[in-house]
């Protein structure tokens, strides 16, 4: 399932006919966006889309869209990752953006999934990390620099209620596969904290 | 019965399901505690690593279906599969036992995926590399938290001490296999498709060697095995799994969410 493709196509931007010779004049349909409306469209369809689990952020402040372009065919591909493998939002994410991209009149399009480069929580974007700290999960640290720094030495992490580093971790999972379990020693409040990867 | 996995069956086919497989039959076994783990926090925090594994095995034995071309997809080799055509290494189908158990059969599997993956990363074939891309950053979080809890057993109670050592050396046998270099793996190593098993094992020891050390633990000494769950030929404790994860599928055939 590396690439899945869309079932609603326009057939306004279906491939040229090859028996068409290259140099005829592409007929124009006034009622085609452009190619940069519907890259916006798209962009802004996207950034309508909520995470399943943590509605406060949409999937372009979590960084899963990696990319969205305009083949020579006239379909918009969509990069997309996965926050983790096993994540059943990931799912849900999916079809969330199937829809929403038809329901914006991007016309054809096509979702692939992008492994690699891996997603990294580093990849939440700044206004993603905001939102995440006023909804009350603290935002995921940088990443380790090095194996020993993930494995042995879990900076502290700041409780997004009172600001206070004197936290501890109750528990390296959490609710969803994208979270860890934390309680602040300051205020005695258990928060969660996006971990980070 | 049907029996895919004979040796004319393409090299790469057989060498994808060893790496899904392991990643299937342990993300299975750590299933086993949901509703059962000594503390809410240990059953999340297992419950989520199976999670990533059975997440990993959905990509591996996916791509396993596109290289055979046969037309299988992701459930029908992890459901519809005979004892037999499981490539796993049998150090993940033994028994949970008890948490200390589940946690020293963690940290060798983690260590081993970690540094599997991580050199994998490179790999000529692209497809098994992004997996691998993917894979080693969450692995990476399974050592951490096994790592973790295998230390504060071990260099824990004398009761606590005893158990994970005895766990050690019931599972420490197993560990042989996975790095036992067959043909199979010389093919895909020539072939730049995946590391050195020799190479991964220096890289293995060395973080075995530094848990251990940390825990207080004694490592048992290798000895000669005769099992190869990466041939197929498993302990009986993979068909209980088996029975239990394949239930749904072989009772309503084509079974879908």
């Amino acid at each position: 399932m590396s690439s899945v493709r869309a079932e609603s196509r326009d057939p306004a931007l279906a491939p040229a006919d090859a028996s068409v010779p290259p140099a005829a004049p592409v007929p124009v349909d006034a009622s085609v966006p452009t190619a940069q409306k519907r890259l916006s469209l798209a962009w802004r369809a996207l950034a309508a889309v909520e995470d399943p689990e943590i509605p406060a952020l949409n999937i372009v402040d979590l960084g899963l869209i990696r990319f969205v372009r305009l083949q020579c065919d006239g379909t918009l591909d969509v990069g997309l990752s996965p926050t983790y493998v096993g994540c059943p939002a990931t799912e849900v994410i999916r079809r969330s953006v199937e829809r929403a991209l038809s329901n914006a009149g991007v016309g054809a399009f096509a979702l692939t999934q992008v492994l690699s480069p891996a997603w990294t929580s580093d990849w939440m974007t700044p206004d993603g990390r905001r939102k995440l700290e006023s909804y009350g999960i603290a935002p995921p640290d940088r990443p380790a620099a090095s194996m020993r720094d993930v494995l042995r030495n879990a900076r502290p992490v700041g409780c997004p209620r009172c600001r206070s580093t004197d936290t501890e971790c109750i528990s390296e999972f959490g609710s969803t596969p994208c979270k860890a379990l934390h309680r602040c020693r300051t205020c005695l409040e258990p928060f969660e904290y996006f971990k980070c990867i | 019965m049907t029996s895919p996995v004979r040796a004319d069956t393409p090299a790469l086919f057989r060498y994808v399901l060893r790496l899904g497989d392991l990643s299937l039959v342990l993300g299975q076994r750590l299933g086993e505690w949901v509703g059962h783990a000594p503390a809410l926090e240990e059953e999340l925090g297992l419950a989520n690593v199976a999670l990533d594994l059975v997440g990993q095995a959905r990509l591996l034995l996916t791509y396993a279906g596109e290289v055979e071309g046969r037309g299988r997809g992701e459930d029908e080799i992890a459901f519809l599969r005979e004892h037999g055509d499981y490539l796993n290494a049998i150090l993940a189908e033994q028994p949970n036992g008890d948490f200390g158990q589940t946690i020293v059969r963690q940290v060798l599997v983690d260590a081993f995926q970690l540094e599997l993956y991580r050199s994998m990363t490179t790999s000529t074939d692209e497809r098994l590399a992004a997996i691998a891309a993917k894979s080693v950053k969450e692995v990476l979080y399974h050592l951490r938290y096994s790592s973790g809890w295998l230390v504060r057993l071990g260099d824990g109670t004398e009761e606590s001490h005893a158990r994970v050592q005895s766990a050690l050396d019931t599972l420490w046998p197993y560990t042989v296999e996975l790095f036992a270099e067959d043909e199979l793996d010389r093919t895909m190593a020539d072939r730049g498709v995946a590391p050195r098993l020799s190479d991964v094992h220096t890289a293995w020891l060395r973080h075995i060697d530094e848990i251990l050390a940390e825990a207080t633990l004694q490592r048992p000494e290798d000895r000669p095995y005769s099992w190869y769950g990466k041939r197929g030929q498993h302990s009986e404790h993979l068909g209980y799994i088996l029975a239990e994860m394949q239930h749904l599928q072989r009772t309503y055939p084509g079974a879908r969410w």
